[in-house]
């Protein structure tokens, strides 16, 4: 198709402005975080730092304990991702190859959470893990986070079953193979790769999750990044905007690393969950 | 093939099938189970106690037991005047995000659908977006909207525009403010979706369309829009209820204010149940939300069913 010349070029202007859109608001950030506490106090900030320093960084670690936060994100990240893959691929499997009663109410579950406001999930959930004594650590966010990254996980992996020509199940049922042997042994590792990418945005998910994390955990022990970063802020308007900045930057490295390898199977994955066979 | 696969693809299984199949569906069971029971005690069974909890005088930390009080809160909720400017305020969120969220998602969508250069970027770029915490990006653009130190002011300064405002606290200017950060957070997502629906499209039709003489407004009516229909709707539809049940981003831009002018319902319910220990009539707000978010999802189901018959 041709498009003409005029055309071209305001389509090129277009997407210009779209991609300082995008990325203005981080070369902001980063800026910032690099930039000395004289140059963030004056009255005309430049775009890029006229002595880029470190401080901000070392600062940053001396006035909250990020690495604790870390830690605390690392293991309710990890636990929930692994957790939510281990339970969901059987759980998708079965949703994927039988039209049962269970599997469409499960996917009428997947749909209607998305639509859950967490207010009305949050109260109960607080007196539930209250009651386990859950409340206050990372174990029952471990646990929330699961439960939370579910919908998304079946979704998912529901397309990538769907994807696994079942006429692979059916010759291994041929030759004796029981349910789980098939399970572990023929589609576990054909689902590999989506398994993986799943896992990573379940990491994702629980990584940058705030607001459950906010109302569960109340020692400053246990809380998780996101939820110490609002430390920085303090009281209106006052916040050290350097470290602030230095500190959000770190906290958002690992989701940019972990989600810029996996973005291409997640989109492919969310469209596959999509398709009805 | 077995009776159990022929059963299994047929829903239920028929009457004459029984024997071999049985086993199968233990094994389902067991597969399912490890899933279905933090759902149940984790997401099911707290929405219905939550449901529940709206029609009693639950409170944090008090001794007397908990009773029941009918729709007491309901009739509370209903003079609140405060609610309601709360919820106007979420809609009128929702309404101002998701609206120009798919309107620039979408054109940004068509572009990364043509064979310009530096299409690359764009895509690493919207990466940003998406993969960031809520918290960083509140953050962030509190950085930018900074009344000293943010750069929107300096280059309001520099284009001798005046002398640029506090944004985040105006009175005026913290609404439009934080939409343009929903708008921002949420643009990503929504172009990868109907990026994927746009490349579906067949392009035969568009080439026919084409050599008709249809120019590009016509061809994006007849050819691209029909086909990227569904999608659309699916998409808004969700974007919608995300951003009405948004919290984290508004929380660390204003905390929902000045004077309430961005106190999304979800800010309002969270401080009602968490700051002032009210449960129940927190719990009566979140029925409410989700009665409204219900309506809108019927609705859209139905245009939804209207739109393609076979669904």
């Amino acid at each position: 198709m041709r498009t003409s010349r005029r055309a071209r070029a305001g389509q090129y202007a277009a997407l210009l402005a779209y991609l300082v859109f995008l990325a203005f608001p981080f070369l902001w950030l980063v800026s910032t975080a690099f930039k000395p506490p004289r140059e963030l106090a004056s009255l005309h900030p430049t775009w890029l730092p006229r002595d880029p320093t470190l401080d901000n960084f070392r600062q940053a670690f001396d006035e909250q304990p990020l690495l604790r936060a870390a830690a605390n994100s690392l293991v309710a990240a990890v636990g929930a991702a692994l957790i939510a893959v281990l339970i969901a691929t059987p759980m998708a499997y079965v949703m994927a190859r039988h039209r049962t009663r269970l599997a469409k109410a499960a996917t009428g579950w997947v749909v209607v959470s998305q639509a859950f406001p967490f207010v009305l999930v949050i109260i109960p959930l607080f007196l539930v893990l209250k009651n386990l004594r859950l409340i206050d650590s990372v174990g029952g966010l471990v646990m929330v986070y699961v439960v939370w990254a579910l919908p998304f996980a079946l979704w998912m992996l529901v397309g990538y079953v769907r994807a696994v020509p079942a006429e692979l199940e059916e010759a291994a049922a041929v030759d004796g193979a029981g349910r789980l042997r098939t399970l572990v042994s023929i589609i576990a590792p054909l689902l590999a790769p989506g398994i993986v990418a799943t896992g990573l945005f379940a990491f994702i998910s629980a990584w940058n999750e705030f607001f459950f994390a906010l109302v569960l955990l109340k020692t400053p022990e246990k809380q998780t990044l996101p939820v110490v970063l609002t430390h920085f802020l303090g009281a209106e308007g006052v916040a050290d905007l350097g470290p602030l900045a230095a500190a959000a930057f770190l906290a958002t490295l690992p989701s940019l690393v972990v989600f810029a390898l996996i973005q291409k199977r997640i989109t492919g994955g969310m469209l596959a969950g999509a398709v009805k066979s | 093939m077995t009776l159990a696969t022929a059963g299994k693809r047929s829903g239920r299984p028929a009457p004459g099938t029984r024997g071999p199949g049985r086993p199968v569906d233990r094994g389902a069971w067991f597969l399912v189970l490890p899933a279905l029971i933090p759902i149940l005690v984790l997401s099911v069974g707290p929405l219905l106690y939550g449901i529940a909890l709206a029609f009693t005088d639950a409170q944090s930390g008090r001794t007397e037991p908990t009773q029941w009080i009918g729709t007491l809160n309901f009739q509370d909720l209903l003079y609140d005047t405060l609610f309601w400017d709360s919820f106007r305020i979420g809609l009128l969120w929702a309404v101002g995000v998701t609206v120009p969220q798919f309107l620039l998602a979408l054109g940004l969508a068509l572009l990364l659908n043509e064979e310009l250069r530096l299409r690359w970027l764009a895509r690493a770029l919207a990466i940003i977006p998406w993969a960031m915490p809520e918290v960083v990006v509140g953050i962030m653009w509190r950085l930018v909207y900074n009344p000293d130190a943010g750069i929107l002011n300096e280059t309001i300064r520099d284009l001798g525009l005046g002398d640029g405002r506090d944004w985040l606290s105006g009175l005026a200017t913290a609404l439009p403010a934080v939409i343009v950060v929903g708008i921002w957070a949420g643009m990503p997502q929504t172009t990868v979706v109907l990026l994927a629906g746009l490349q579906n499209t067949p392009r035969e039709l568009h080439e026919a369309a084409a050599m008709d003489g249809a120019g590009a407004w016509r061809r994006f009516r007849t050819v691209t829009w029909p086909a990227l229909k569904p999608v659309a709707l699916a998409v808004t539809a969700l974007n919608f209820i995300w951003n009405f049940n948004s919290f984290a981003l508004v929380y660390v831009l204003t905390s929902g204010g000045p004077g309430g002018r961005t106190r999304l319902p979800m800010l309002f319910a969270y401080e009602e149940a968490f700051r002032y220990g009210q449960f129940g009539y927190a719990a009566a707000m979140g029925c409410v939300m989700v009665a409204v978010i219900s309506v809108i999802l019927a609705l859209q189901l139905v245009g939804r069913l209207r739109g393609d018959g076979d669904a």
